[in-house]
């Protein structure tokens, strides 16, 4: 699907920059978007590689493990493939929280290191594992409690009550949510019908057989 | 309550920063050489995003840019202008799920238009704090561990969006219409 879309605009664009005479527009456009591309990704060093050093001293002291079987009962009914107590659960939380409290700049730290740990799950490292498409539809509809962009421009223009879209904004980001994850069930039971199940990926849990890389937990201390 | 979270909002980062170092000092955790340790990957995994996210920006930049994405919102506005929809909004569906940036400037632009405190104000305020921008999560999360096939992520984060592009304008429409 994702083949298609984007195959698709940029052909759907190619034919409206011919009919509307945009072409010196659609070349522009080819090298402002991978300008930007590589903007947004540089933009990102800084906080990646900030949280995740903050993140793995939570690794390190035991607390990310403590935090996951605390809250383990409500990530597992979402995440049934993931072993309890794994470090993936730390990370979902902290993502999750992230989110909850509008800190984008910490959450996609910690949604990227929810994904690399789930991806040590993954049997096979091409293919989402149905934890992944569980972790981003999560992310997708993005459930906020303070849209705080929005309410510093309705500030900025003179807005009467800047956070009056706050009870509203939450109502429409929880039926989004909603959506999301009835609708990845969905999906996740489909798949698992279509194919026969193969073994449970937690064999492969805590073990780092076949890891080339570093192991995950440090052996200091 | 809109206080308190905001006040939970500010103090989440700065606790966060000082509490888990200071925990895992306790625990006699070498807090400095381990935070080095894992802000390593930092940088890598930065870099591994740059190709995917390059490809999709440079689709969305060209489908727009070439009046496509124009074309579409000019096709569908009318479609739903009937059921009391301010037809202002509507692009705001297709623009959301594909760009993060590019909505925010359109949502910014309704509410110097119309005002912020407005019917039409409110509606992509809402609209634009309800989801996140659906094609650059895919991108960035997928890209960042290297799965090239993200299976029905898509189709879920596409659905969810159309859910609460319509919630939003639905409990708009009963709170302030």
């Amino acid at each position: 699907m994702i083949n298609g879309i984007w195959l698709g605009m940029i052909v759907i664009g190619f034919l409206f920059a011919a009919v509307n005479g945009r072409m010196d527009e659609f070349t522009a456009a080819v090298f402002d978007g991978a300008k930007n591309g590589v903007t947004v990704s540089f933009g990102l060093i800084s906080v990646l590689v900030f949280w995740l050093g903050i993140m793995r001293i939570a690794e390190d002291s035991g607390l990310l493990k403590k935090i996951a079987s605390a809250l383990g009962p409500v990530v597992s009914f979402l995440f049934p493939d993931v072993p309890k107590g794994h470090p993936a659960i730390g990370y979902i939380l902290s993502n999750m929280s992230a989110n909850l409290l509008g800190l984008g700049n910490a959450a996609t730290p910690m949604g990227i290191k929810a994904m690399q740990e789930l991806q040590k799950l993954n049997p096979d490292k091409d293919t989402a594992t149905p934890a992944m498409c569980t972790l981003l539809a999560l992310n997708t509809a993005s459930i906020t409690l303070i849209p705080a962009t929005l309410i510093a421009i309705r500030l900025n223009y003179g807005s009467a009550d800047p956070a009056g879209i706050v009870g509203t904004t939450l109502a429409a980001t929880a039926v989004a949510t909603l959506a999301a994850i009835a609708a990845d069930r969905m999906f996740r039971r489909m798949s698992l019908l279509r194919r026969p199940p193969k073994p449970p990926a937690v064999g492969h849990g805590d073990s780092d057989r076949g890891s080339t890389k570093l192991p995950h937990t440090s052996l200091k201390g | 309550m809109f206080e308190w979270i905001s006040l939970l909002s500010s103090w989440a980062i700065p606790v966060m920063i000082t509490f888990i170092p200071l925990y895992a000092f306790t625990r006699k955790v070498p807090v400095y050489e381990s935070f080095v340790e894992g802000a390593k990957d930092g940088f890598g995994t930065a870099v591994a995003i740059i190709p995917p996210l390059v490809g999709m920006l440079v689709a969305i930049s060209v489908f727009r840019a070439s009046g496509a994405l124009d074309f579409l919102m000019g096709f569908i506005a009318p479609a739903l202008q009937g059921l009391g929809v301010p037809p202002e909004v509507l692009p705001l569906g297709l623009l959301r799920p594909l760009t993060g940036t590019g909505s925010l400037a359109y949502t910014t632009d309704l509410i110097r238009v119309h005002g912020p405190d407005s019917l039409i104000g409110m509606i992509a305020s809402t609209i634009q704090g309800s989801t996140d921008t659906t094609l650059y999560v895919l991108t960035v999360y997928f890209g960042a561990v290297g799965v090239r096939n993200g299976r029905y992520a898509l189709k879920v984060g596409l659905f969810s969006d159309i859910v609460g592009f319509v919630a939003a304008i639905a409990i708009c429409l009963m709170v302030f219409g």
